[in-house]
């Protein structure tokens, strides 16, 4: 993995959160969803700095970034997108979007396109089962997607 | 603000109820005039759904649009715009009612919102257009008490959700809310409450089933210096949200009932372990917890009793195995989310080491009203072993998607085909998978079965959380069970064997069979191996991570039969297994199909019938949705 060296004022924002949770490894949890809300992920240093204020090791850290879904080491495109893959979304075709995606942008599930506009995700259900399936792109939700649909999408959102 | 008697309990209870009684009128009547301004009544109220399905489709902006309207006709004093939790007809959404005459109206847009204020607020005037069309009769209805959907339905864990403004406190305890905490303070010992619970035969929401008021004992009586309450709010099983709704419709119910069971086992304080991807449920329970500090229904001597309680939040971070009590608790440690041996059970050992009691979101909604209305009561609802309802999450290929609450003991037929409407697109129903990841798909043998813990056991399912996907004869039943192990498999903490390799074998022999590669011994493999796996894994899911599979094996071994011995997928699901074709005597040559064809698969010119090139096409199924002749053929 690159060493990427983060910008000071996020490594002391880094250290204040952990500051905040009193330095708590009991809280790493907590203190790994306020520090990748600073970027959007949380990168290699990132997590030396929490291990170290946190007095563990460094493995233990990534064990738990690299166990939880939610956490993610790469950097998300500027259109972060999700495809629905609950229940209720697959069995009206959302393995269907989730391969035009896949197509019209070139890069697989947790990849983000060169450019970095798009990236892809699945998740499991966002609970809005009435309008499946269901695709979220940044805060918004398309609802009733068809593959057909896709192509126009991402043009307006280039 | 200084704690709360029960006195300035019951002050706020009157003065609440005040607001409230329009609500609650309407709400037992069946009006069919409608009301307005014109028409001489006094005032409305507009509740709009502001659950996560609704808030999809912009229920906010209606919010907005509704209130601009009212301001700008000056009518501010007489109308009043609330925000509600989730109505459950999430299918016809975003929901928008008005008080009093009950009227219903579904798929609203905020470009309506002006149009409902003039005509029906003030004008008196229903706009027809915006009701609910009775698929049978083709006739509208206004008042969501006609309608299927609700008929059936009894709604105890929901009461408050769609009825009352979860951000305000003074809604719920006008709804009776915080006083059966208070009558268990002052009237009732622990051993009382718990007894209560016994009684009342209620049993874990969550899944297993296990009898909650057993659970509140075992905990109670082991002897530490702290214990701790919590609330399992990781609802994981894609296609369940029920303890999302709860959250987002009744937050201050969980937060009565977390207390309840804290005074009943002994315990001070009480957490919260809830999905990071629920935001509106995380905001609604943080502004409820807020507003009980607030007036001292949780902190120290809560009413005026020696009792102390206070509630924290924790978050989930996208785990399913979390959902497993022991996971749960090592997660809310701060550590990776692995389940260990039980026992020792968490009601002896849990948070931290000390005596944890974990209950369900919907669960812990069923306490208050149970204490308001006694164990006696609770009982008369639902069946002997199962007492009560169940929420379930409808979803799937069916008429009406969202969220119901029945009795237990009503058939899956009533479920799927009165509340449900049936199947989408007068197709024909093949099966409905109840239980998540961990439960089976039920056929139409099972339909007429009353649905509680035992019965969907006994038939090869489980109750899970609450999930049901009803799936109709377009619904390829290997890729289904493909579909959740592949769930499981990315979802296996990885610690011990039977899960992690078993599940990944399991998996790699379905995708074999969808294929087109699998034979009649892959079958009698997936039997033996998801048999070891039930036996041998650590915890719950891995467990129950064979059930999808065993369950359509038993009941779809044909369809299983036909991918391996015929190599033909009668569902037309399994891509591997279809051939795509033009029929020649429909297709007139319109090009649709080879302009979109992304894999340049389609030739012929215009008006003339069009060819698929086999060995080019990639089964894409995209020339079937630009056809507007029914020329593509899939066999």
């Amino acid at each position: 993995m690159p060493d990427i060296k983060l910008a000071c004022d996020i490594a002391e924002q880094v250290e204040a959160i952990c500051d905040k949770h009193g330095n708590d490894p009991g809280e790493l949890i907590n203190i790994l969803h306020e520090a990748q809300h600073l970027q959007g992920y949380l990168p290699e240093e990132m997590q030396r700095i929490i291990a170290r204020k946190l007095d563990i090791p460094v493995s233990k850290v990534y064990g738990v970034v690299t166990f939880y879904t939610f956490f993610t080491m790469t950097p998300k495109g500027k259109h972060p997108i999700s495809v629905c893959m609950g229940t209720a979304c697959y069995v009206r075709g959302s393995e269907k979007l989730l391969d035009e995606f896949k197509r019209q942008l070139g890069i697989d599930v947790g990849e983000t396109t060169p450019d970095g506009k798009f990236s892809l995700d699945c998740l499991r259900c966002v609970g809005a089962c009435g309008l499946a399936p269901v695709v979220m792109i940044g805060e918004k939700v398309y609802g009733r997607l068809q593959a057909a649909d896709i192509k126009k999408i991402l043009e307006e959102l280039e | 603000m200084k704690t709360l008697s029960i006195q300035d309990l019951e002050r706020i209870r009157k003065s609440a109820q005040a607001d409230l009684q329009i609500r609650e009128e309407s709400n037992k009547r069946t009006t069919e005039a409608s009301c307005g301004l014109a028409l001489g009544t006094p005032s409305l109220q507009v509740l709009v759904c502001g659950g996560t399905g609704c808030k999809a489709s912009a229920s906010h902006d209606i919010v907005d649009n509704l209130k601009k309207a009212i301001e700008e006709n000056g009518i501010a004093d007489k109308v009043e715009v609330i925000t509600t939790g989730c109505f459950g007809f999430c299918e016809k959404g975003p929901i928008v009612k008005i008080i009093p005459d009950n009227t219903f109206y579904t798929q609203v847009e905020p470009k309506d919102a002006e149009e409902i204020v003039r005509q029906h607020i003030i004008g008196g005037k229903r706009i027809d257009r915006l009701l609910y069309t009775d698929p049978k009769t083709d006739k509208s209805i206004s008042d969501s008490k006609h309608m299927d959907f609700y008929r059936k339905q009894m709604r105890i864990a929901l009461r408050n959700c769609g009825f009352i403004d979860p951000e305000n406190i003074d809604e719920y305890i006008a709804r009776n809310g915080y006083f059966p905490l208070a009558t268990c303070l002052t009237e009732k010992k622990p051993a009382d409450v718990i007894d209560e619970i016994k009684k009342s035969g209620l049993r874990g929401r969550g899944g297993g089933g296990f009898p909650t008021g057993v659970k509140w004992e075992l905990t109670a009586k082991q002897k530490a210096d702290r214990k701790y309450v919590v609330c399992n709010a990781d609802e994981g099983d894609p296609g369940a949200f029920m303890d999302r709704s709860i959250m987002e419709g009744d937050p201050h119910s969980v937060i009565e009932a977390m207390t309840i069971c804290g005074y009943a086992i002994g315990a001070s304080k009480g957490l919260v372990y809830i999905r990071a991807e629920y935001p509106l449920a995380i905001h609604r329970l943080k502004v409820a917890i807020e507003q009980s500090r607030a007036y001292g229904l949780l902190g120290k001597n809560i009413l005026g009793s020696d009792f102390s309680f206070d509630i924290e939040i924790r978050y989930g971070a996208g785990a399913f195995v979390c959902g497993e009590e022991t996971a749960l608790i090592h997660s809310m440690e701060g550590k990776r989310g692995e389940p260990t041996l039980k026992p020792p059970f968490p009601a002896e050992q849990g948070y931290q080491g000390k005596p944890t009691n974990v209950n369900n979101v919907e669960t812990l909604a069923n306490i208050p009203i149970i204490l308001d209305r006694g164990a006696a009561w609770f009982r008369t609802i639902g069946t002997e072993k199962s007492p009560g309802t169940k929420v379930f999450a409808l979803a799937g290929k069916i008429n009406n998607v969202g969220l119901i609450e029945v009795p237990m003991g009503t058939t899956l037929r009533e479920v799927i085909y009165e509340i449900g409407g049936g199947i989408k697109g007068g197709k024909k129903f093949k099966a409905v998978q109840t239980g998540g990841p961990s439960g089976g798909c039920l056929t139409e043998k099972h339909l007429d079965t009353p649905i509680d813990f035992d019965n969907l056991l006994a038939a090869g399912s489980m109750m899970g959380s609450g999930g049901m996907i009803v799936m109709d004869e377009d619904d390829c039943m290997v890729s289904v069970a493909r579909f959740y192990l592949d769930f499981t498999v990315e979802e296996s903490c990885g610690k011990c064997t039977p899960c992690r390799i078993g599940n990944k074998r399991m998996l790699e022999i379905l995708n074999k069979i969808t294929e087109g590669k699998g034979t009649e011994e892959d079958l009698r493999t997936l039997k033996t191996l998801g048999q070891v796996i039930k036996d041998t894994a650590l915890c719950g899911l891995g467990q129950t991570s064979p059930n999808p599979v065993l369950s359509t094996l038993d009941n779809f071994y044909d369809e299983y039969l036909a991918h391996v011995k015929k190599k033909v997928c009668p569902a037309k699901k399994c891509k591997a297994l279809l051939t795509y074709a033009i029929n020649p005597v429909n297709c007139i040559g319109c090009n649709a199909c080879a302009k979109h064809c992304p894999a340049d698969a389609i030739i012929g010119s215009t008006r003339k019938p069009h060819i698929i090139m086999p060995e080019k096409c990639i089964r894409c199924g995209m020339c079937v949705s630009r056809c507007k002749f029914n020329a593509i053929v899939i066999c």
